[in-house]
């Protein structure tokens, strides 16, 4: 029964979660601490933490922390199954019409105004993970930056690795690894 | 498999080279010969593998979730597999973004599909969901000493700080590829988008929304206004 229940709680929170990111959080405190009682408020908090250390979205992190801590490793499966059914199925849906209708004037128009638009949200959100990697993610926007809060060793690898990156091109991965292994370096020399 | 993809591409570039000396309408053919080029879907297990692989290696990396993984993705396949053109990612990421969910899952779920049908699908969405799954089910099991080590948050700031100058990269082509086009509308678009997200916080639907209009707007007033010197309907 616990099954269904995670199943259907995080099918709603995939299904309700427009704009993906922080928009699933409230859903996820909702279902899992208000509703359903599977974390307590401190333990919601510590889960946010986690997520934001971690590769993946958020949701799908919560559904695997809740689903494991509720009954184990299928908990955590079906809740991520869960998680992802709503958006399977609509946005199959989208691509279905995608193709198929993409080649009419109409659409190509539409198209033709969304792609810049797609281009400033990217650097929009681009903006907020280089404050969030500079400066801790402390402040509320960009406009109220604590500049005490600025990583020196962030900006440093930050710097060092964009220069790396537009100058040799290399694979993503290995830059990201190498700062990873250069973060543990300055911990033990610093 | 490569080699297939490689020789198609090749011809995709002899055919877009032929039109821009024939001086038509670049963009519409270009989309054109792109569907027909990769209109084959792919198989084998080969391939279904290294759409795994692929997606799993993106998502490991994807800290902070949202957008992250669309510039990282695109290095991947528009720039070093050439499976999607920068064209028709843009256009996925944003049916991912007018869809519920994780923008990661979505984007993914839809390069899949584009590329191998509802069994690509399948196995991109597997390929993206692991690395949390896995990740964060490690971390709940050592919960408490994670929570304390300042060594695992060292790497992972050092990390984040890698994955922001990828980001940035990533953007800066993006944007030098609007302006690229030479539209005066396209940059125009992209430059108000922009400071109307940042500086007057509105709705990112609701930026979506407007230039869709706008564009469906400017194909009007190019298609009906100016019908006389074009060639028709090139649907």
């Amino acid at each position: 029964m616990i099954l269904l229940k995670l199943f259907w709680s995080f099918f709603q929170i995939g299904l309700f979660s427009f704009g993906g990111g922080y928009a699933a959080m409230p859903f996820i405190q909702e279902q899992a601490v208000d509703i359903n009682g599977w974390l307590t408020m401190g333990e919601f908090v510590d889960l946010v933490t986690i997520s934001q250390m971690t590769p993946g979205p958020i949701a799908i992190n919560a559904a695997t922390f809740i689903g494991m801590k509720t009954s184990g490793v299928l908990g955590a499966i079906i809740a991520t199954i869960g998680c992802v059914t709503p958006s399977c199925i609509i946005v199959l849906t989208l691509a279905y019409l995608y193709y198929k209708y993409r080649g009419l004037p109409a659409i190509q128009g539409v198209l033709k105004g969304l792609r810049p638009a797609v281009v400033s949200l990217i650097a929009f959100a681009g903006i907020s993970i280089v404050q969030m990697a500079l400066f801790g993610g402390k402040s509320e926007s960009i406009f109220s930056i604590d500049i005490s809060s600025f990583d020196v060793v962030s900006g440093v690898l930050f710097a060092a690795a964009l220069v790396v990156m537009r100058r040799f091109k290399p694979n993503p991965i290995y830059v990201m690894a190498g700062a990873g292994f250069v973060g543990l370096l300055a911990f033990y020399i610093i | 498999m490569e080699g297939t993809v490689a020789k198609l591409y090749r011809k995709y570039i002899m055919v877009v080279n032929y039109v821009k000396k024939e001086g038509q309408n670049n963009l519409t053919i270009k989309s054109l010969t792109w569907r027909i080029v990769l209109k084959k879907k792919k198989s084998g297990i080969q391939f279904f593998l290294q759409l795994f692989w692929a997606t799993f290696t993106l998502s490991a990396f994807t800290f902070g979730g949202g957008y992250v993984i669309v510039p990282l993705m695109r290095e991947k396949f528009v720039e070093k597999y050439k499976w999607i053109d920068e064209e028709e990612m843009l256009d996925l990421v944003a049916i991912a973004q007018s869809a519920p969910g994780p923008i990661a899952v979505n984007t993914s779920i839809l390069a899949g599909y584009r590329l191998a049908g509802i069994p690509g699908a399948l196995f991109t969405i597997v390929g993206t969901v692991s690395p949390p799954l896995i990740i964060i089910a490690i971390v709940f099991v050592f919960y408490d000493a994670f929570k304390e080590s300042s060594a695992v948050s060292s790497v992972l700031r050092g990390m984040s700080a890698g994955v922001a100058a990828v980001v940035v990269d990533a953007v800066v082509k993006m944007a030098l590829n609007v302006v690229g086009e030479k539209s005066v509308f396209s940059t125009c678009l992209m430059v108000l988008s922009f400071i109307g997200v940042l500086f007057f916080n509105i709705d990112v639907k609701l930026v979506l929304l407007v230039c869709a209009l706008l564009g469906l707007a400017y194909y009007a007033w190019l298609h009906f206004g100016k019908r006389d010197n074009s060639n028709g309907g090139n649907a």
